[in-house]
């Protein structure tokens, strides 16, 4: 698709933000009915309205914040382990090709092995820290940007390359002015992949080791058995998320600002 | 009778070119025994057929192929890799999606430290040339196909090189913005009397622009024929309707004519042979 078309707004006063709002109102209208006309049990999904309601408790009672804060931090540690260490695998694994056909069928093996069942293993190697935490979704992250930078570099087209050698650039010229910001596109696609893998991790493993974060909420409430309390906290977990995407798609914007 | 300019007079010469290559089919001379001479100036194209080997030409002058016999030099410096005094223009789409036209074009200035004011205004200068002011702080995503090759063809210029060499630059294009484009050129190469080598296999384009006409044989490629083209200068596209235009172009096809008729027969042996391989 040409930049022209993907700029192409929608329908006229309609912008795409507003859709988006109104569908989840939608979605969620939908569920309270249902739930409400007891097409779903109260006692597996609450009603939307009994989670919102429940927000000013979690948020006082549970200091959901100090959780927030903390989950957010784990994250972005994790996030910025993967983004250094997984584009230079990937670049050092492009760049070696005995390395590349050696490794790379393993790191596309770990992508797939469920990381989150080693956590015995690094609380033994880390000790119940938040470090267990981030290292779990660091590991379990790695292989999707790793692979995703190497795709890049490999796609990088080849007139591209010329160019950057009839202008007689050294290898270090080429790489950064040309292959990097080339596969870049590429290489984000790989960090998103692996944010969302870390987050699942992070989260899966604060459950787990009852380490706090919201990991830890979600399973103190859900213990308690109060339903609501456990979805609003999920509703902070997708607000990591969602803050880290934003991030993301500025940071992508600010590197390579139109394709 | 083409005018042969002697090896003192010329800026670029390729002495005995032969470029082979091994195959799954066995080893192919793509080309063989190729020489030519260029004189400061001069506007020099090479056609042939599809697969005679111009592309390879194009690569062993700009110093991108190394594995290849015969030696190049520009002004009497044998080169061996590419050489700061050729600026390319490649066939293929090769503006940098991630810089705007200004960045595009200021890209080989920044190579060499130029400070960014000073960068901005040659290149904008450049941007001029090509007649694409106004589209300073575009991307190329936001260009159409000929604006684009514009912006890689002030690129190369902003390197000031002494030999512009191109390799079909505008074979992406419709015919009527190729020879709109092919005004542009020749404007530009008038206007900096800019030595210019263009491969191609579009006989119109080269005859509108260049003082001689390399011909090339199908498969090995060699010089068939080097003809000179006397219409006057300063030339544009309405020269394509001029009677003298019309009988350079029936000269040159039927010099070619048997070359691409070979390509055409060996292309459908090919397909025969191998059916799986025949696009």
């Amino acid at each position: 698709m040409t930049i022209a078309a993907a700029r192409q707004p929608g329908p006229r006063f309609v912008p795409p933000a507003l859709v988006g709002m109104a569908t989840l109102l939608v979605v969620l209208l939908i569920m309270e009915l249902l739930i409400q006309l007891n097409f779903i049990s109260r006692f597996i999904v609450p009603p939307p309205s009994e989670i919102v309601g429940s927000f000013g408790r979690v948020i006082v009672e549970e200091h959901v914040f100090t959780r927030f804060l903390l989950t957010l931090g784990e994250c972005l540690t994790a996030g910025v382990m993967l983004t250094v260490f997984g584009i230079a695998g990937g670049v050092l694994m492009h760049r070696i090709k005995l390395l590349q056909q050696a490794c790379e069928t393993w790191v596309a093996a770990m992508a797939a092995a469920p990381l989150v069942l080693a956590y015995p293993l690094f609380m033994v190697i880390f000790g119940r820290n938040a470090w267990t935490i981030i290292m779990m979704g660091f590991f379990a992250a790695l292989p999707p940007v790793i692979l995703k930078t190497i795709e890049g570099m490999a796609s990088t087209r080849k007139v591209l390359v010329n160019v950057g050698r009839s202008f007689n650039l050294t290898p270090t010229q080429q790489f950064w002015k040309i292959m990097f910001p080339a596969a870049l596109p590429t290489i984000f696609v790989g960090v998103r992949l692996g944010l969302i893998f870390a987050l699942i991790n992070i989260v899966g493993v604060e459950f787990l080791i009852n380490y706090g974060g919201l990991g830890q909420l979600i399973n103190d409430l859900a213990e308690r058995y109060d339903l609501a309390g456990t979805y609003a906290a999920i509703c902070f977990v997708i607000l990591v998320s969602v803050l880290f995407f934003m991030t993301l798609e500025k940071a992508e914007r600010w590197l390579r600002p139109i394709d | 009778m083409a005018s042969v300019p002697s090896v003192n007079d010329a800026i670029l010469v390729a002495d005995d070119i032969v470029v082979r290559f091994e195959t799954p089919e066995g080893a192919i001379t793509a080309v063989d025994n190729v020489s030519l001479k260029v004189r400061p100036g001069e506007f020099l194209s090479v056609i042939g057929p599809s697969g005679c080997g111009k592309s390879t030409l194009f690569n062993v002058i700009g110093g991108l192929l190394a594995e290849h016999q015969g030696v190049v030099t520009v002004a009497g410096e044998t080169i061996s890799g590419p050489h700061k005094s050729i600026g390319m223009v490649f066939q293929e789409e090769s503006t940098f999606p991630w810089r705007t036209v200004t960045d595009n074009v200021g890209f080989p200035l920044e190579l060499v430290g130029m400070p960014k004011a000073q960068r901005i205004e040659r290149a904008r200068h450049f941007i001029r040339m090509v007649g694409l002011d106004g589209f300073e702080n575009r991307y190329p995503g936001e260009l159409s196909g000929g604006m684009r090759q514009r912006v890689s063809l002030a690129r190369t210029l902003a390197s000031e090189p002494k030999i512009l060499l191109m390799d079909e630059p505008f074979a992406a294009l419709d015919e009527q913005t190729r020879l709109l484009l092919g005004d542009k050129v020749l404007q530009i190469q008038q206007q900096l009397k800019q030595t210019t080598l263009l491969i191609t296999h579009n006989i119109t384009e080269a005859v509108q622009m260049s003082d001689r006409i390399l011909v090339m044989t199908y498969r090995p490629g060699k010089v068939k024929r080097i003809v000179d083209i006397n219409l006057p200068r300063p030339r544009t596209s309405e020269i394509v309707g001029s009677e003298a235009f019309g009988r350079y172009v029936a000269q040159i096809w039927s010099d070619l004519r048997e070359e691409a008729s070979r390509g055409m027969q060996d292309e459908e042996k090919h397909a025969l042979e191998h059916p799986s391989t025949a696009s």
